[in-house]
């Protein structure tokens, strides 16, 4: 699989990123767009005197939660139980993808309209509804481009990020009946509410996924925008909610803290236009929640990567980081992309995800924008530590490993080699530096060769200071 | 049930650490004028916000709104505030409301911090009238503004009505190429009028 099939890749980020690369006005236009969303989240931040306090709190909430992870769950259940909610558990994504073919079958379900979900990304359900004849559709806008692309989300909030505008145009042109070379984001957009209004309207059950679920009251919260996932679920008589087991909190009051940061630090919103707050089914209707572990609880055991849970996967960690923005989210071969996917990705299989912790210059912005304090970058590095550890990594990247440490530890050896490396940059014709083997020359030159060494530059400038000083 | 008791007890397999849950209400930031930041976040998401002495002040402002004027449908459940030309507990079915142009409806409080309106389906038979209306004007008392989201979580008990949200601003999306377009799938504009003093 490459890019190009829009589908998380099975490839290394490295080879996965090649056609993304390769374009370079491309790279940079999708870099800027993505630069000009954490501009948008730094201008909110600032805003808010209090925000590290919010983000201690945040974190302290969500360590809180995690440490009584089974009985917050029991006491859930018990209270949505009690508000008239169907409450089904799914220890991984089969059981999640059953347990909503279930309702729908039992329904007589033909057609769905889903809001954005994450969880339902990870766990496959589009596929797997289609394989059983039910006609799923994506209403969130950048959700519904990709899907009609046959692509999946680039990205956890803006999933369209890496298409343009006259693509965007071409493709409602060609699916919508839309004019032919119309690029106007307005004219689209409207086309497509058009589009998904009829899709509302013959719906037989809707799909959310959860931003917060409240363990005191048995309720959840979703967040959007587009007021697609309230359409969805007040429209159908039938709403199902699917949820990861790390959404919940214990208190309502809690949201205070959490919905102040989503939207700050997903797109620069102080507040998402509809924050909907669910207990129980609507007059005469039925209400589902799957809770979903797939994963999760392993993740929980491990000491080292256990705050990724705290994640409210607002994709500030995206927005920020240099090598997504510059590498686009296909690249990544998890549903997730990111610092905080590939925190995720190598604990649900780090053979077909080892990559991924490689995928960052450890710069550690990531760690800074989180809202929730997850310490990505350190985790990043961990990763690596684990999977050097467990013999992972590719013969090529373990032995220049074992050569680099080598030569670090020794300073002749050190010296030596420096020495070399400038003679040979110097001397060598190009084609005796630029070849296969050298992997980081592809796209780049090395930078030319100093005449003198850091160290001799330093005892020089160290003897002229000694000399000025007499 | 198993795979309820084999997800609990997987949990429960990892003895972790015990962390305090933190006081939380001291954290919100407060403001000199309230309104005048409750106004202008309302105008940075979208909105517009209208000032009226009373319920007679609010219906003639409501009545000269574009979005008034132009709406052959209308609901308001709101006495004296606009009007209705249809019934919304004579439709069975929620799916009526299609092509429905302004509704008027009454938010239990707003939020300064982020410009929000919390709003319940208390008394209307069908709660997407919220969404489904090309224009929404929300009626607020004035004296009901809140500083920050944790006053605002303060007054919710999600006890009849159970069920709830914050509004801020109409409906919108950034999806193509990151152009705000307002009037994504839900209401295009949102008016909020606050009440009284």
């Amino acid at each position: 699989m490459s890019v190009a099939d829009g589908q998380p890749t099975t490839q290394t980020h490295p080879k996965a990123a090649l056609p993304f690369v390769a374009n370079d006005e491309r790279a940079h236009w999708h870099d800027k767009a993505l630069w000009f969303v954490r501009h948008k989240r730094d201008v909110a931040v600032h805003a808010v005197p209090e925000w590290e306090q919010l983000r201690e709190a945040a974190s302290q909430i969500k360590a809180h939660t995690m440490a009584h992870l089974a009985d917050y769950l029991e006491q859930f259940e018990a209270n949505a139980k009690q508000r008239g909610v169907h409450v089904h558990w799914a220890a991984d994504a089969a059981e999640h993808n059953e347990a909503v073919l279930r309702i729908l079958q039992r329904h007589g379900a033909k057609k769905v309209v889903k809001s954005k979900s994450m969880l339902t990304e990870e766990c496959h359900l589009n596929p797997f509804l289609e394989r059983h004849g039910i006609e799923v559709i994506d209403t969130d806008l950048g959700e519904r481009i990709v899907q009609m692309r046959h692509e999946t989300p680039s990205h956890i909030v803006l999933p369209a990020i890496h298409i343009k505008k006259e693509e965007v145009g071409q493709l409602f042109h060609e699916q919508l009946g839309t004019d032919e070379g119309a690029d106007d984001a307005k004219y689209l957009t409207e086309a497509a509410r058009q589009h998904l209004q009829q899709k509302f309207h013959d719906a037989d059950v809707g799909i959310t996924g959860v931003n917060f679920a409240i363990a005191a009251t048995g309720g959840f919260v979703v967040c959007t925008n587009e007021g697609n996932a309230d359409l969805g679920t007040s429209l159908p008589p039938v709403h199902i909610a699917c949820m990861g087991i790390e959404k919940l909190i214990p208190r309502a009051s809690d949201l205070g803290v959490f919905l102040r940061m989503l939207a700050r630090s997903a797109t620069g919103q102080p507040i998402t236009a509809y924050s909907t707050h669910y207990h129980g089914p609507k007059a005469g209707g039925e209400l589902h929640i799957v809770l979903v572990d797939n994963g999760r609880s392993d993740v929980l055991g491990q000491e080292k990567f256990r705050r990724s849970l705290n994640c409210i996967r607002c994709g500030a960690c995206m927005n920020t980081c240099p090598v997504y923005r510059r590498s686009g989210g296909h690249s990544y071969s998890y549903t997730v992309p990111g610092p905080i996917g590939s925190v995720l990705a190598p604990s649900r299989g780090m053979k077909e995800h080892y990559s991924l912790p490689y995928a960052s210059s450890l710069c550690g912005s990531c760690t800074d924008v989180c809202p929730v304090k997850i310490d990505l970058h350190h985790q990043l590095l961990a990763w690596r530590g684990e999977i050097a550890r467990q013999k992972v990594l590719p013969w090529s990247k373990r032995t220049s490993m074992k050569l680099g440490g080598w030569l670090f530890r020794s300073p002749a050896l050190f010296r030596l080699a420096g020495w070399s490396g400038r003679l040979a940059l110097r001397l060598l014709p190009r084609w005796a530096i630029y070849h296969r083997f050298n992997v980081w020359g592809r796209q780049r030159d090395l930078p030319p060769a100093p005449k003198q060494s850091f160290r001799a530059l330093y005892r020089e400038h160290q003897q002229r200071r000694r000399s000025d000083g007499e | 049930m198993s795979s309820r008791d084999d997800m609990l007890r997987a949990i429960r397999a990892h003895a972790l650490p015990d962390a305090p849950l933190p006081k939380t209400t001291a954290l919100g930031v407060r403001y000199d004028d309230p309104t005048a930041q409750f106004v202008k976040l309302v105008e940075a998401v979208g909105g517009a916000v209208l000032h009226a002495r009373d319920a007679a002040d609010a219906d003639a402002q409501i009545r000269q709104l574009e979005v008034f004027q132009t709406s052959q449908r209308r609901y308001s459940n709101l006495p004296g505030i606009g009007e209705s030309t249809f019934d919304l507990d004579a439709l069975a079915r929620p799916h009526e409301l299609a092509g429905t142009g302004v509704s008027i409806l009454g938010g239990e409080f707003a939020v300064a911090e982020n410009g929000a309106v919390w709003a319940t389906d208390a008394g209307l038979k069908h709660r997407a009238i919220y969404f489904i209306s090309e224009y929404l004007v929300l009626v607020v008392p004035a004296r009901e503004l809140v500083h920050n989201m944790h006053d605002a979580y303060a007054r919710l008990s999600f006890e009849n009505p159970a069920y709830g949200l914050f509004i801020s601003g109409p409906s919108k999306t950034a999806d193509i190429e990151q152009s705000l377009v307002i009037g994504a799938q839900g209401p295009r504009s949102l008016h909020v009028v606050l009440l009284g003093d």
